[in-house]
């Protein structure tokens, strides 16, 4: 039997060769949306876990387990953004933090830093993939579950929604 | 908006949020994932169900509120 029948009847064992396979794509994508890997790390485990406890429903056939789980990526991720929405502002990773550590530069970062956080999460995650990961619009339309074009609309309510708030901080966008 | 003011927010943006590629886990997910599968499922907190009973005392009591409560859903 295909591994991805295995899977569908759930073998625990054809789950294990399929999060070998993906883990480090679901780590990846999901990272870029909340930007802190310990985080993205527990996501991970959640999309898994979540993945797993959905095997009945994946249809084998079709196959395209890759986009399954980028969309129960997608969904995890989104979870958290939304409890988290007012407690986490926008955790900024350490390792890829700027290296001129102006105080002005600093600020304006912070200023960006808190115009994302008071994005709605679907919009900053529009917003996220598509201008500062620049993803391909179809990647994101699949990872949320809708169409091109409205991953379209949310960029641009998104920027439109960061120029305003930006300007009104006296940053210049 | 133009594409030159896009471009410019892009830069700002990528400037505060520099873009996150090539990462890895830090360790090893599996054993924690299989700690989760056989962990019991959550079950629904204590509040919910008050609030789902105090729901469902109202739309029995007080039917009026339904098209109140569809609108706010």
């Amino acid at each position: 039997m295909e591994l991805l029948e295995r899977f569908a009847a759930g073998d625990v064992e054809a789950f294990e060769a399929l999060f070998r396979q993906h883990q480090c794509e679901v780590y990846r994508w999901i990272v870029r949306v909340v930007r802190d890997r310990a985080i993205a790390e527990d996501l991970t485990i959640e999309t898994f876990w979540r993945m797993y406890r959905a095997h009945a429903r994946f249809d084998a056939a079709r196959g395209n387990c890759r986009g399954w789980l980028r969309r129960i990526a997608t969904n995890a991720a989104l979870d958290h953004l939304r409890r988290t929405r007012r407690e986490v502002p926008l955790p900024d990773d350490p390792a890829d933090a700027p290296k001129a550590p102006a105080a002005e530069r600093s600020e304006l970062r912070q200023t960006i830093l808190s115009a994302m956080n008071r994005l709605s999460p679907r919009l900053r995650v529009a917003v996220v993939l598509a201008l500062i990961e620049e993803e391909p619009y179809d990647a994101i339309a699949e990872a949320l579950g809708i169409s091109v074009s409205a991953v379209k609309v949310r960029v641009f309510r998104g920027v439109r929604i960061l120029r305003k708030e930006l300007s009104a901080s006296g940053v210049r966008a | 908006m133009n594409d030159r003011e896009i471009n410019e927010l892009k830069n700002l943006l990528k400037e505060a949020l520099p873009p996150m590629r090539d990462s890895h886990p830090g360790r090893d997910l599996w054993p924690a994932t299989l700690e989760r599968l056989a962990a019991p499922p959550p079950g629904m907190p204590w509040w919910d169900w008050l609030l789902m009973a105090g729901a469902s005392g109202t739309i029995l009591f007080v039917p009026g509120v339904i098209p109140a409560l569809l609108y706010h859903l």
